[in-house]
């Protein structure tokens, strides 16, 4: 009987064959926070244990609401500085022009490589499945424990595979088809499993895409999401992989699965998630014309230089009918967005454009909404409150989409625009 | 950890952290104790103003999905919830509770014959749930390591413990 990617990955780290639920301890390869370092800074000195495992395992971003909108988070900032001196804590992105979303530059640096064991201290984590690694969200409380012990335990996951074939019709993207699939799974439809994407279909998408895809593992419950580690991921690590403890895993093509889903990418059209809820799927054609107060383009969902060039394709010489937030995932999603032009068109059109970082996805600065106001984002959650107030609502949609209802003020097809 | 009774707060499935705990107070409220102030504030004001310690939550499917923020798991335990029961827990969520020493309980049936409002008995040396109306579920022990982890209090008094500090 095969293994799927779960049972390799897991078994690689404990150095022993494991099989599906099973109960394994694991070293991590790379533990990552963000601003949240702090509070798990403060955990971690309740244990008593006065240094790290390992300092050079230890990844710190800061991105939740950075520069610091208010005193407590100023303080929260200046705690994670300390601890990081203090510690030794040397892979540190602070708020200076070399940071950005933190899964977006755990990406980009050369973190996340295949096979690696990589825990984050924010659920979606589960990005960096698009390089091939395992890797999964934990709370603050178990990553204090990382850090003190360099071990961490997990039930390795029973697994799902989802088939894709097929290439998209123009105007339609992989966040068109992971809100499609999330909308016939459902919010709990993989629930403690390790997702596996496989197929032509994924083969055909860049890294970036692929990266979308993984990203939304959490918001259908998953524990980890990854894509087969090939070519296009080898050729973007060649160059900067930050260790060398990697190596490429893949499902074998007898592995037993628990669930298993087949999509046409041709079967795909351009979608949203409705408020307040990711599964709450429809088409852009079943929601055309409702109402828009605020557009959002960024996030570690769709924040990424190709999610730009998408939205810069619709806006190009056209004006903004209501306010439209722009967030690069990185200083270096910008600089590339200010080569290519791109800055001008989204400042010609009339977006105001924000310092990367997360913005207003999870309702700290930089776009709220006011009660009875509607946005269009291309992050990963609507749930009440989200952005900031609980009266609000928010559609989730590709950059294309978000573009589109920008120029019009109201959900519209791309595929009308493009 | 024998015996608890408690009145019920029953809602429904895919209940996410940010209604249960909202994102925007996640750098701005560091206390436990003021946690427990905005418990469940975007889901139910009741609970919010007038859950008391010894309560019960009872949830439907995917309890506790979205954000790994502990905070969520923090602020019900901080304001005495007991036991939560629900169809299933979102797998952050879940570790978040044993990790912070709240029981919790995986028993679908009981969710559906629980009524909202009512007392309900959890025994946890028998695995038991005992309604009002003197229906009783049973629900499996939890794993050696896992009762470790919630009679110790949590994970972080856990490794203290384990490594002898």
């Amino acid at each position: 009987m095969g293994k799927t990617f779960a049972e390799k990955a897991l078994g690689r780290a404990a150095g022993q064959d494991v099989v599906a639920n099973q109960v394994v301890t694991v070293e991590p390869d790379w533990c990552m926070s963000h601003d949240n370092a702090a509070p798990i800074a403060r955990t971690f000195k309740k244990i008593g244990v006065k240094n790290v495992w390992k300092p050079e395992r230890i990844v710190f971003i800061l991105d939740h609401a950075i520069p610091a909108p208010s005193s407590d988070h100023a303080v929260n900032h200046k705690e994670v500085r300390e601890f990081s001196a203090e510690q030794g804590i040397k892979n540190f992105y602070d708020v200076m022009s070399d940071g950005g979303v933190c899964h977006q530059k755990m990406c980009e640096e050369g973190y996340a490589l295949p096979g690696l064991i990589m825990v984050g201290s924010d659920s979606h984590t589960c990005t960096y499945g698009a390089y091939g690694a395992f890797s999964t969200g934990i709370g603050r409380s178990e990553m204090a424990a990382a850090w003190a012990t360099g071990s961490i335990w997990f039930k390795v996951p029973e697994s799902m595979k989802v088939v894709v074939t097929g290439k998209f019709k123009p105007g339609v993207t992989a966040k068109d088809f992971i809100l499609k699939f999330i909308g016939d799974v459902k919010a709990d439809g993989a629930d403690y499993m390790s997702v596996e994407f496989h197929g032509e279909g994924i083969e055909n998408m860049s890294i970036a895409e692929r990266m979308t895809l993984c990203n939304m593992g959490i918001e259908f419950g998953a524990k980890n999401a990854v894509c087969k580690p090939d070519q296009k991921v080898l050729d973007a690590i060649k160059d900067n992989a930050k260790c060398d403890r990697w190596e490429p895993l893949w499902a074998d093509d007898d592995a037993v699965y628990a669930a298993e889903y087949h999509y046409d990418l041709g079967d795909i059209v351009p979608g949203v998630a409705k408020p307040h809820k990711v599964d709450n799927y429809a088409t852009v054609a079943e929601v055309k014309g409702t109402p828009i107060h605020e557009a959002f383009l960024g996030s570690c969902t769709n924040g990424r230089i190709e999610d730009l060039r998408e939205a810069a394709s619709l806006l190009k010489g056209k004006k903004i009918a209501i306010r439209t937030v722009v967030i690069p995932a990185s200083w270096k999603v910008y600089r590339q967005a200010m080569k290519e032009g791109l800055i001008d068109i989204f400042l010609d059109s009339g977006c105001v454009i924000c310092n990367p970082g997360c913005g207003p996805c999870m309702g700290n600065h930089e776009g709220i909404l006011a009660p009875g106001e509607a946005a269009i984002s291309t992050a990963n959650r609507n749930f009440k409150g989200r952005m900031g107030d609980k009266e609000s609502f928010i559609y989730l949609a590709s950059p294309l989409t978000v573009a589109a209802s920008a120029l019009k003020g109201e959900i519209t097809d791309p595929r009308e625009v493009l | 950890m024998a015996t608890v009774k408690g009145k019920v707060w029953k809602y429904g499935d895919d209940i996410n952290t940010d209604v249960i705990f909202p994102g925007k107070y996640t750098y701005t409220i560091k206390e436990r104790a003021d946690m427990a102030k905005v418990a469940l504030e975007d889901l139910d004001m009741d609970f919010n103003q007038n859950a008391k310690p010894g309560d019960i939550i009872v949830g439907g499917k995917n309890w506790g999905c979205g954000s790994s923020r502990e905070q969520a798991v923090s602020c019900v335990k901080e304001r005495g919830i007991a036991v939560i029961i629900a169809k299933s827990f979102a797998r952050i969520y879940y570790r978040n509770c044993l990790n912070e020493g709240l029981a919790i309980i995986i028993c679908p049936d009981a969710v559906d014959a629980i009524q909202a409002g009512e007392q309900v008995e959890v025994d946890f040396d028998k695995g038991e749930i005992r309604t009002e109306k003197g229906n009783v579920f049973q629900f499996p022990a939890y794993p050696d390591f896992v009762k470790g982890l919630i009679e110790d209090g949590g994970l972080i008094p856990h490794v203290k413990k384990s490594l002898g500090l």
